[in-house]
C-alpha cells in the first residue's frame, strides 16, 4: 500500500534521456513531487516535457539518474497512476460506457462493481445522457471528459497529462480547466500536467516547472498563490495577471537562449 | 429517395442502350447466331435450361464459398500470429507476397494431380488465390494500431493477449473486411477458373466453369452467355452480401461503412 505522506509521490534525481546518439533531450533533471500537489511542466515544443511524464510512467527508459513514485520504480508503481494523452485516444468500437470501463475491465474488475463504478463517473463528468454513444458521435470535448473518466476509474494517486487540452477550443478548454480542478478536490490525487499554455498552468497548478530546450532542463519554478477559490473570476483578478506574466516572461527568457 | 430513383433509372437506360447497341450489330453486321446471340434468345435459354443453370451456379457458389470461408479462417489466424511474432513476421509476409503472385493456371493441374477433381479440388484453387489479400489487410490493421492506445494499454498493465484481442483485433476488423471485399471477388474467379481445370462432368458437380467448357464444345453460344450471365450475378450476390455484412458490423462506430449502395 502507498507509503506515508513524508515520502514524496514523485522523486526524480539527475535524469538523463537520449533516444540513440541523437542530442539528449533531458539532462540532469532533479525533480520532487509533493502528495496531493498539483505540478504544470510549461516550456516551448522540444523541451522534453512529454518525455518526462513517460518516464514517470515507465513507457521508456532513462539513460541515467533515478525515477521514485511513491517510493516505489515506475513499473512497480503503474497501477496507482493513470495517463490522459493528448488525444483522447479512446477506442471507436466501444461506446461511452464501454470506453470508461476500459481500465477496470484490463485489470480484471468484476462486472458489478465496474458498472458501479463507470454509473459514478458518467455522473461526475456530466456524461450520462451519451452513455450509449460512439466516439465518433461526440464533440472534442465530449472525448476528452470519456478520456479523463476512464483515467479516473481506475481510482489513481498520481495523474499524468500530456496537454490533454491542446487540441480544444479555448471555452472548452477554460471549461474543462475548472472540472479537473472540482474533480481533484473530491479525489485527492497528484497531478502532474504537461502544457504549452501560461494561463493554463497559472490557473491550475500549485506550483510552475519551466523548462528549457536543448538539452531539456529545468529553468525556473514557480508557486502559485491565488486569492480565494480557482473559479472563473480568478483568471481576471491581478495577482493572476502577475504570474502569469512573470511565467511567460520565463518562458521567453527559455528562447532567447 | 429521388436522388436514388434517378441513379436507377440512369442504370436502366445504360442497361437499354447496351442491349438495344449488341441488337444492333446483330442487324447490321449479320453475325451468324453461334458466334453472338441476340440478347432475347439468351433469355430464352436462361428460362429453357433454368433448371440445370442454377445447379452449376450453386456448385460454383458452393466452390467458392468454401474457397472464401476457409481463406479467411486461415488468413485471420496467419494474421493474427504475424501481428503476435514480429520475427515470423519477418520471416513469412514476403511468402504471402509471392503466394499472391502463383498463377492459378499452372498449380490446377498439380491440385488435380494430389486430389480427384471436383467440388473439394475447385474449392482449394478458390482458397489458394483468395487467402493472400486476407494475410495482407488484416496483418496491416493488426499491427498499425496508434502507439498511444498501446500505451494506454500498458498503463493498465495489459497481458499480450488482451492487447490483441481487446485492441489488435477489433482496429483490425474494418482492414479485414477490405480484405474480405478483394477476396470474394477472386475466390468466385478462382472457382471458375479452376473448373475449367478441376471441373468434373460426374452428375450434380459440373459448375458454371465446366458447363461454359461444356456449351464451348457443344457450340452452344446462347447458353454460354447465359452461364455468363449467371457467373455476374454470382459474384455481385457475394459482393454484396460482403458490403452487407461490412455495414451491419461497422456503421456504428467506423467513419468509411457505408450501406450498400
Amino acid at each position: 500500500m502507498s507509503a506515508g505522506d513524508s515520502v514524496p509521490e514523485i522523486d526524480i534525481t539527475g535524469l538523463r534521456k537520449q533516444y540513440g546518439n541523437a542530442p539528449a533531450v533531458l539532462e540532469s533533471v532533479n525533480l520532487t513531487v509533493a502528495k496531493r500537489e498539483f505540478i504544470t511542466l510549461l516550456g516551448p515544443s522540444g523541451c522534453g516535457k512529454s518525455t518526462i511524464l513517460k518516464l514517470i510512467a515507465g513507457l521508456t527508459a532513462p539513460n541515467a539518474g533515478t525515477i521514485r513514485v511513491d517510493g516505489m520504480t515506475p513499473l512497480n508503481a503503474r497501477e496507482t497512476m493513470s495517463f490522459v494523452f493528448q488525444d483522447a485516444t479512446l477506442l471507436p468500437w466501444r461506446t461511452v460506457t464501454q470506453n470508461i470501463a476500459l481500465g477496470l475491465e484490463l485489470e480484471r474488475v468484476e462486472a458489478a462493481r465496474r458498472e458501479r463504478e463507470v454509473a459514478g463517473l458518467l455522473e461526475l463528468v456530466g456524461l450520462k445522457h451519451v452513455a450509449q454513444s460512439y466516439p465518433r458521435e461526440l464533440s472534442g470535448g465530449m472525448k476528452m471528459r470519456v478520456s479523463i473518466a476512464r483515467a479516473l476509474a481506475t481510482s489513481p494517486r498520481l495523474m499524468l497529462l500530456d496537454e490533454p487540452f491542446a487540441a480544444l477550443d479555448e471555452m472548452t478548454r477554460d471549461r474543462l480547466n475548472e472540472e479537473i480542478l472540482r474533480l481533484r478536490a473530491e479525489q485527492n490525487w497528484t497531478a502532474v500536467f504537461v502544457t504549452h499554455s501560461v494561463p493554463e498552468a497559472v490557473f491550475l497548478s500549485d506550483r510552475i516547472i519551466v523548462l528549457a530546450p536543448n538539452p531539456g532542463r529545468i529553468h525556473a519554478e514557480f508557486h502559485v498563490e491565488l486569492p480565494g477559490p480557482r473559479n472563473s473570476a480568478v483568471r481576471n483578478s491581478p495577482e493572476f495577471d502577475a504570474i502569469a506574466s512573470r511565467v511567460a516572461h520565463s518562458l521567453r527568457e527559455t528562447l532567447r537562449q | 429517395m429521388k436522388q436514388r430513383a434517378i441513379t436507377v433509372l440512369n442504370a436502366l437506360a445504360v442497361f437499354a442502350a447496351f442491349l438495344l447497341l449488341w441488337q444492333m450489330i446483330l442487324w447490321i453486321f449479320r453475325v451468324p447466331f453461334y458466334m453472338l446471340p441476340s440478347p432475347w434468345a439468351v433469355v430464352k435459354a436462361v428460362a429453357a435450361r433454368f433448371p440445370s443453370l442454377l445447379n452449376a451456379l450453386a456448385i460454383t457458389a458452393e466452390e467458392s464459398a468454401g474457397g472464401l470461408a476457409a481463406s479467411i479462417t486461415v488468413g485471420l489466424c496467419v494474421a493474427l500470429v504475424f501481428a503476435q511474432f514480429r520475427w515470423v513476421r519477418k520471416m513469412l509476409l514476403p511468402y504471402t507476397l509471392l503466394l499472391q503472385t502463383v498463377p492459378i493456371i499452372a498449380i490446377a493441374p498439380l491440385i488435380i494431380m494430389w486430389m480427384h477433381a471436383g467440388i473439394a479440388a475447385v474449392s482449394v484453387i478458390a482458397f489458394i488465390i483468395s487467402l493472400a489479400p486476407i494475410i495482407a489487410n488484416t496483418t496491416q490493421g493488426l499491427i498499425s494500431v496508434d502507439e498511444n492506445l498501446v500505451n494506454l494499454f500498458l498503463m493498465h498493465k495489459a497481458s499480450s493477449r488482451q492487447l490483441l484481442f481487446k485492441l489488435r483485433l477489433p482496429h483490425a476488423v474494418p482492414d479485414l473486411f477490405v480484405g474480405i471485399r478483394v477476396a470474394s471477388g477472386i475466390a468466385v474467379i478462382g472457382a471458375i477458373v479452376g473448373e475449367l481445370f478441376a471441373g468434373s462432368g460426374r452428375v450434380g458437380e459440373g459448375g458454371l466453369g465446366y458447363s461454359i467448357l461444356y456449351a464451348s464444345s457443344q457450340m452452344q453460344t446462347d447458353y454460354m452467355f447465359a452461364l455468363v450471365l449467371a457467373a455476374i450475378v454470382l459474384g455481385f450476390s457475394f459482393l454484396f452480401l460482403v458490403m452487407f455484412l461490412e455495414w451491419h458490423f461497422l456503421h456504428r462506430w467506423h467513419e468509411s461503412a457505408r450501406a450498400p449502395e
